[in-house]
């Protein structure tokens, strides 16, 4: 999939299973291209981290991850230095050999503790570099990320700079809860992945649940599509939308009637104050065709 | 075409969308890599590398719908193309367009959610009721096509012929109703050769959320930065060198790493102190609009901390915290507050004065440095008088002091606010009437420089 068009982008990765709609297959396939990183943003759950996965797959690469959180800094994201290795290297050379040599040995790349940022870099064989929840990190991280994701190198200061030898492939997401600076922004190619079309949300549930009869998965995705029209503080997102497929199965359900949507709807929905809407507006509505038919 | 899109980029520019060298350097990039006879991925290519934001994405949608029409019809009319609409329904071809026809086509395209048909067809109605009858106003024009054609959502009366037809879903009315907005504006901008006056977006963000539980999720989440931001910075950082303990066990602990020197010192953690927060709320009528938005911030507030006092005021005080506590539906809350409040039995007019007088006698020997006191009003006092000094006392005694007022800083002091005699005494008063701007207020309060507006 290295080569190509943005058509056969979309196929590798619906060969892997994941169905990205045209923009995500265009960014995908230009993020190869251009050799840019993609910021990718949306509501929780609309498949963000998944396309990461899915590209990492689709290409044969190894997938590296950063998981963001707040606090997280340059030694858990890029380098540290293996503090007791060294001092054991110290203690061990201490008679024989001449300081200098310690003093430049015991800062080489023998004694740096790879984090991901950095086994993404130097990494021989290419991979894809996943930055997740870039929006819970705080500014000062972004603006470490700067150097990376433009140049794709690292500056240690004792060791000088380490370029990348093979270009990673690299995805961060964000949930939108914070703004992110412009300078970061300029780096990147942008994708906003929001929840999917009718037919495209019944083929990934489909997909993930294969064993779901085609009516039952456009009933499901009718009634998560309704759900999602009202105002919840958490809209169901596509994860929930297979999780709940995935229930029906088990519960060996035929239809989505009132009884089997009250019994199953704490999968979907997932705040108090929703379940209550849901269950008046959903359920009620549920109810009625029902009986309109019999 | 370089030319062409830089043209496109000025206009985002203008717009406020923030395009630069290297993002144009991009989408030149990006453009050698697509194909360009598909305009799906020509906009999706240009989309990725200029617009970074959903606001952007927004504009860009908008003016590129308008930038690229707009540049065809200057080419067309060079070259002398005139435009005809062939073959565009089956209806189509006539002078005159048979207004059932045209409705049933409509009702067809919208149920296969074809768009280019629909786009079509949104030009032939256009057409068909004559551009010269327009009243000139985009919105209403779309409104009254709408209603000739006889479309409207949910259930459809049967056909003459006693069939049933299929019901209209709202999304695809409102496609077919934002097709026929795009061709009026496109229509309008050819007439008057003028692009319209910048879009009212600027008017949009100033509504008041309207207390739709989504608005109340995103108070929620400045609320839950606030808390962060109050819990770590200002007093409880203060000092923070000074008085630090030497924890002796762990430094020896840790001193065995290093052969037993200890290297690195270790200290007794400190523990943050939680902070007390005091928010006197405004009910008054003057800022009804703004009380729902208030509330939920209070609302926010109270499932952020724990220690918060909060107090509803129109002519006297009176403390709600307990409301909140024991009730987690915003909307019962509501209602619990307008009507057992203990703020109902009086003139419904705002008396800050009295409102400090009560509040420092009730609460002042609970307030202390650590405390941060909110006022959520608009400073208007219906020309009482507004014992300012008491303000002041309530100020010092109290660690920090916010106002947020739900008016524009424009209207402060007009009028019976006397919004200057307080402000003089606040650590930071504010505009804040949408959740942008109580993350702003957040922002500020955390030493952040404030976001752009």
């Amino acid at each position: 999939m290295d080569n190509g068009s943005v058509a056969e982008v979309k196929e590798a990765l619906a060969g892997v299973g994941y169905l990205a709609d045209e923009p995500a297959a265009l960014v995908s396939f230009l993020a190869q291209k251009l050799d840019k990183p993609v910021l990718v943003e949306g509501p929780a759950g609309v498949g963000k981290t998944e396309l990461a996965k899915a590209l990492s797959r689709a290409t044969g690469r190894e997938l590296v991850r950063l998981q963001c959180y707040e606090g997280l800094d340059e030694a858990k994201a890029m380098y540290e230095w293996n503090y007791r290795k060294q001092l054991l290297r110290i203690q061990a050379g201490g008679s024989q050999g001449e300081w200098e040599d310690v003093q430049d040995d015991i800062f080489s790349a023998d004694f740096l503790l790879e984090r991901p940022l950095m086994q993404a870099i130097a990494s021989p064989e290419p991979v894809v570099l996943l930055i997740d929840e870039i929006d819970k990190t705080d500014q000062e991280f972004e603006a470490m990320l700067l150097e990376l994701l433009s140049d794709f190198q690292i500056t240690i200061p004792e060791l000088g700079r380490i370029e990348a030898t093979t270009m990673p492939i690299v995805v961060l997401t964000s949930n939108d809860s914070r703004e992110l600076t412009e300078a970061l922004k300029r780096r990147c190619l942008y994708l906003w992945l929001d929840y999917p079309e009718l037919e495209r949300e019944m083929e990934i549930v489909r997909l993930h649940a294969p064993d779901l009869p085609e009516t039952l998965a456009r009933r499901l995705v009718e009634v998560i599509r309704m759900v999602r029209s009202l105002d919840l503080k958490k809209p169901p997102s596509i994860a929930e939308s297979i999780d709940w497929a995935r229930t029906l199965l088990l519960m060996g359900a035929e239809d989505i009637d009132q009884e089997t949507f009250t019994q199953s709807m704490s999968i979907i929905v997932k705040h108090r104050t929703d379940i209550d809407l849901v269950a008046e507006r959903v359920g009620v509505k549920l109810a009625d065709p029902l009986r309109a038919e019999s | 075409m370089a030319a062409k899109l830089l043209g496109f980029c000025e206009e985002l520019r203008g717009e406020g969308v923030a395009v630069g060298t290297s993002e144009l350097l991009d989408a030149f990039a990006a453009l050698s890599e697509v194909d360009w006879t598909s305009r799906e991925d020509f906009r999706e290519a240009l989309a990725a590398t200029i617009a970074k934001s959903q606001d952007d994405r927004r504009v860009f949608e908008l003016l590129f719908e308008r930038y690229f029409f707009r540049s065809a019809e200057a080419e067309a009319v060079q070259h002398g193309v005139t435009e005809h609409q062939e073959g565009a329904t089956p209806a189509g071809e006539g002078e005159r367009f048979d207004m059932s026809e045209l409705s049933e086509a409509i009702r067809e395209a919208m149920e296969a959610g074809d768009d280019d048909r629909m786009r079509d067809l949104a030009r032939l109605a256009i057409a068909a009721f004559g551009r010269a009858e327009g009243s000139g106003v985009v919105g209403v024009d779309v409104q009254r096509i709408r209603r000739t054609l006889g479309l409207t959502a949910g259930q459809q009366p049967p056909n003459e012929d006693g069939s049933e037809r299929p019901p209209i879903d709202r999304e695809q009315l409102t496609g077919f109703e934002r097709h026929l907005r795009r061709e009026l504006e496109r229509d309008l901008i050819e007439r008057t050769e003028t692009l319209p006056p910048s879009r009212p977006l600027a008017e949009l963000d100033r509504a008041l959320p309207t207390s739709p539980t989504q608005d109340l999720a995103a108070v929620h989440r400045a609320v839950s930065q606030m808390k962060r931001r109050l819990a770590t910075l200002g007093h409880e950082q203060r000092g923070r060198k000074k008085g630090q303990m030497v924890d002796v066990r762990r430094t020896m602990r840790a001193s065995l790493e290093t052969g037993g020197v200890p290297l690195r010192l270790r200290y007794r953690p400190k523990r943050p102190r939680r902070p007390e927060i005091y928010v006197l709320c405004d009910v008054s009528t003057s800022v009804t609009s703004a009380s729902v938005f208030f509330l939920s911030v209070l609302h926010a507030l109270h499932d952020s901390f724990r220690k918060l006092r909060s107090f509803v005021f129109i002519e006297r005080i009176s403390e709600v915290t307990e409301v909140f506590e024991h009730e987690r539906d915003f909307a019962t809350i509501a209602q619990r507050i307008s009507s057992e409040g203990g703020v109902a039995d009086v003139s419904g007019y705002t008396d800050y004065g009295r409102v400090w007088l009560e509040f420092l006698t009730e609460i002042s020997e609970e307030l202390d440095p650590r405390s941060t006191v909110i006022v959520l009003g608009d400073a208007r006092t219906n020309g009482r008088e507004p014992h300012a000094e008491v303000f002041a006392q309530v100020a010092e005694k109290a660690g920090r002091l916010f106002w947020l007022n739900p008016e524009p800083k424009l209207y402060w002091n007009y009028g019976d606010s006397v919004m200057a005699a307080y402000e003089r005494h606040c650590d930071g008063a504010f505009e804040c009437w949408t959740t942008k701007h109580l993350e702003n207020f957040v922002n500020v309060v955390a030493g952040a420089a404030p976001t752009p507006e």
